[in-house]
């Protein structure tokens, strides 16, 4: 039977861990649980979470910055930032279709698992607009890093450690970003017809304007219809018309659309989330992120071994491909062609036997392995946060 | 100014001082290695000038190789290592001490690779932050962080203490603009971290190396973000006859939906410092200057300046200049920054690095002009108004003992206020010796604790760079 611990306090959730630790008892550390799939399956008998740790503690529209404490539903935080004509500025992709999961995902769970968007390219990832933290340490301590002014090197950057350690440095009790203003409108300059090759140069030559392209994707032909690239500008609504002109002189000959307002918000929301590729639920995701320059080769080489589909989110710094879940899901083809490629590949969703035999984040260096390994017990020496979510034995 | 304690050096380094110099003879090629007292001084200090100390002896590699013998054989030998960029650190984060090798990474300032479609860059460490920019200028792109001292300072350091600039409002500031990193840990190990690709597997160990303050390791090399040039930038004056109006503002603009990609505010000494420097054609009648920037193609910098424009009028500017010529925008951006420059012209000074959250803004500039005056001191305030990073400078006068340890005093009152009022003791020049006493102001022993246990994963002795960013008392080894 699973014991579920819902703290309602940092302090109690200090105590909940500090029994843990000394019992050697590990805590499965989890929001709402809406990404429960992602990584390694935890051995553990009791849930810590967060969910009763819930309410925005700050937000200053005028300094750009929103605390919350870490159970807070990432939609509570997005409604109340859109009333004031602002956003997060990575976009945080949803899981839920991809996972087929329920219920609300929480902001605590944002920063834990680094979520980042098409948007990535030019406004980061959570951990780029994650500026402080509270979390417990696998000693059952309450500690703070970061704070909540956007500029602050003071001390080491814990935050950072934080941003993506899906739980197993520490129980998030509050979290603090920098936020942006919503963009005034956006457009989308879709091309039709590119082949591959030709998608990635159109999108690093949009990227690589001065046109502060926020998105650009690209959905190669399939049963759907003919291939699209799709190139995003979000700005005042003057700027979005001349520079969406601007830009269409790099699609060449290929043939042009635009999507405005609705229409273009709809498709990029499609593209966070990889909705493109979700059914069939049955196959595995793997979620691969390359320099844009090698993309293209890279999926071209996978293609000649395995049945996949592919999404290129370039803005996003990444190419998601469905491929068959047999065996090992395609994790030797596509460790090898990404290591080739210098790039990492994370299995998104594959059946729990796939991911607890194989390494669902790439395997590193014997020597980065060891400092990783080291963090890990500078933050729980019980070693009892989440064990085995990320890698064997850490 | 004695105020800040050195440890003391320990006597059988000192002792060894020869046979030391000759290890490092043996792996280095000869004009690596500099022990020579003359030669040495060049060393003894950074920006931070009122505290010297000299070093034991200094070497400067060429290699990541050198770099790695260099470091193995001082871990093997228990002595403690200085890493050193070009030693413009404000807060005495390169500063040595006697029992200390300073490990400089002045030789290893090459351009390795420009990536223009991918927007990617890699540098030997050394290499000036400038220099990124001008290897891809003429192609339209340039390196986003662009700290005051950028002609001078090196990636390397710009990496150790997460350095900002005027224009990290909109381009974030070092830790958001590198992608990878070449690092020497202490046993000589050399280990890739991140590279063009994001989403490296595990803990963001790259995020955790920026700020870290030359206490992890020595970075080599580093893999940056190039980012395409705005069609055009253009900077407004925006002269006010209060701070508070042109604070409200500064919260309008941000309020209405406009991030400039720079907001820099000036207070009327520092106004008057700047101009008399740079003849820049700040407005010498106001009380507070706005430096906002602005880019784009010159419809949209028209636009979006009539809006700016329309709410700096609501706030009651008082002058309003645009930059009308290429020459214009350089005299502007020359007047603040060489605001340090500028200052040291006319008085030794000290600058503060502290950050508020900026509806603070009225309340904690009144405090600052009631502490440095309490003192009997006089402040120029210069700083970043969109992400309240400020720089008050101390102005004081260094043959005179009492006056600077006053200075030192009121700056330590400075950054105590800042803390009190939600922000940090430093923004982007980092904490080094300055600020390392003051740490347990924004921190309790138990977040200290956590951050010297991440630490002691990299160093469990303390070698690297040991008397910085941690309070000398209470350290924790694992």
């Amino acid at each position: 039977m699973t014991i579920l611990h819902q703290p309602g306090t940092e302090a109690e959730a200090a105590t909940i861990v500090a029994d843990a630790a000394a019992a050697r008892r590990p805590l499965l550390v989890q929001g709402n649980g809406t990404k429960a799939a992602l990584g390694r399956p935890v051995q553990a008998e009791a849930i810590l979470s967060a969910r009763r740790l819930d309410g925005i503690t700050l937000y200053e529209p005028s300094e750009m910055v929103i605390a919350a404490r870490a159970g807070t539903p990432l939609a509570a935080i997005e409604a109340a930032l859109a009333a004031h004509g602002q956003m997060l500025p990575f976009e945080p992709m949803d899981y839920r279709p991809l996972l087929g999961s329920q219920g609300e995902p929480t902001i605590g769970a944002v920063a834990a698992c680094n979520l980042s968007g098409p948007r990535r390219i030019m406004a980061g990832a959570a951990r780029d607009s994650l500026i402080g933290v509270r979390f417990v340490n696998g000693r059952g301590e309450a500690v703070k890093s970061g704070g909540r002014v956007m500029k602050n090197v003071t001390g080491l950057d814990l935050v950072k450690l934080m941003a993506g350690s899906f739980g197993t440095l520490g129980f998030l009790t509050e979290v603090t970003f920098k936020v942006l203003p919503r963009p005034e409108t956006e457009a989308t300059l879709v091309l039709l017809g590119l082949a591959e090759r030709e998608a990635v140069a159109a999108m690093s030559a949009a990227l690589g304007s001065p046109f502060e392209v926020s998105g650009a994707a690209h959905l190669p032909e399939g049963p759907e219809g003919p291939a699209r690239t799709f190139i995003r500008i979000e700005n005042f609504a003057a700027s979005v018309d001349y520079r969406i002109g601007e830009l269409r002189t790099i699609a060449g000959a290929a043939r042009t659309e635009t999507l405005e307002r609705e229409a273009s918000a709809g498709l990029w929301s499609s593209i966070r989330d990889a909705r493109p590729l979700a059914a069939p639920t049955e196959r595995a995701i793997w979620r691969i992120a390359v320099a844009p320059s090698r993309a293209a080769d890279l999926v071209a080489g996978l293609r000649r071994r395995l049945a996949l589909e592919a999404l290129y989110d370039l803005g996003g710094s990444l190419v998601w491909l469905a491929v068959p879940p047999e065996d090992d899901a395609g994790a030797a083809a596509i460790r090898a062609a990404v290591r080739s490629a210098r790039g990492h590949a994370m299995l998104v969703r594959a059946p729990e036997p796939v991911r607890a035999a194989i390494d669902v984040f790439d395997p590193q260096s014997p020597a980065v392995q060891a400092i990783q390994a080291r963090i890990k017990a500078a933050h729980d020496p019980a070693g009892i946060l989440s064990p085995g979510r990320m890698y064997a034995g850490m | 100014m004695s105020t800040i304690a050195f440890p003391t050096p320990d006597p059988g380094i000192l002792a060894r001082r020869d046979g030391i110099v000759a290890g490092l003879r043996a792996i280095l090629p000869r004009d690596a290695v500099i022990d020579s007292e003359d030669e040495r001084r060049a060393f003894e200090t950074d920006a931070l000038t009122a505290y010297r100390r000299m070093p034991l002896a200094v070497v400067l590699p060429s290699t990541t190789a050198e770099v790695s013998a260099v470091l193995a054989f001082l871990n093997r030998e228990g002595v403690r290592i200085v890493p050193r960029g070009a030693g413009t650190s404000l807060a005495g984060g390169a500063i040595p001490q006697e029992d200390a090798v300073v490990v400089g990474l002045s030789k290893m300032n090459r351009i390795l690779d420009v990536n223009l479609s991918d927007r990617t860059m890699r540098v030997e460490a050394g290499v000036t932050n400038l220099a990124i920019t001008a290897a891809v200028a003429h192609e339209g792109f340039f390196y986003a962080p662009d700290p005051s001292s950028q002609l001078a300072c090196t990636i390397a350091g710009n990496i150790a203490m997460n350095s900002g600039g005027a224009h990290c409002l909109k381009y974030g500031v070092t830790t958001n603009n590198i992608l990878g990193v070449t690092l020497v840990l202490l046993d000589g190990t050399v280990v890739e971290i991140g590279g063009d690709a994001l989403d490296a597997p595990g803990y963001d160990l790259l995020g955790l190396i920026c700020g870290s303050e030359g206490q992890l390791g020595i970075v080599t090399e580093a893999t940056v973000r190039i980012l395409r040039q705005a069609e055009g930038a253009r900077p407004v004056l925006f002269g006010f006859s209060t701070s508070e109006e042109a604070g409200a503002a500064v919260a309008a603009i941000i309020g209405a939906g406009i991030v400039p990609v720079a907001m820099e505010f000036m207070d009327k000494p520092a106004i008057e410092i700047c101009e008399a420097f740079a003849k820049a054609g700040y407005p010498l009648d106001v009380e507070a200057l706005l430096i906002i920037e602005v880019e784009g193609s010159d419809a949209e910098m028209d636009a979006a300046l009539a809006r700016i424009v329309e709410i700096a009028r609501r706030h009651g500017v008082k002058t309003v200049k645009e930059s009308k010529s290429a020459m214009e925008t350089a005299a502007i951006w020359k007047g603040r920054k060489s605001a340090f420059g500028a200052t040291g012209r006319i008085a030794d000074y000290i600058c503060m690095d502290g950050t508020i959250p900026t509806g603070q803004l009225p309340l904690v500039l009144r405090r600052i002009d009631e502490i440095v005056k309490g003192h009997g001191l006089r402040v120029a305030n210069v700083f970043h108004a969109g992400d309240g990073n400020l720089h008050p400078l101390i102005l004081y006068n260094c043959n005179d003992p009492n006056e600077a340890a006053r200075a030192e005093e009121a700056g330590n009152d400075i950054l105590k206020l800042c803390v009190e009022v939600g922000g940090c003791l430093t923004g982007e020049h980092g904490v080094g010796i300055e600020k390392r006493d003051l740490m347990r102001h924004q921190f309790n022993e138990d977040d200290l604790a956590q951050q010297m246990r991440v630490r002691a994963v990299f160093d469990p002795a303390w070698l690297m760079n040991p008397a910085k960013v941690f309070p000398l008392d209470g350290r924790v080894a694992a």
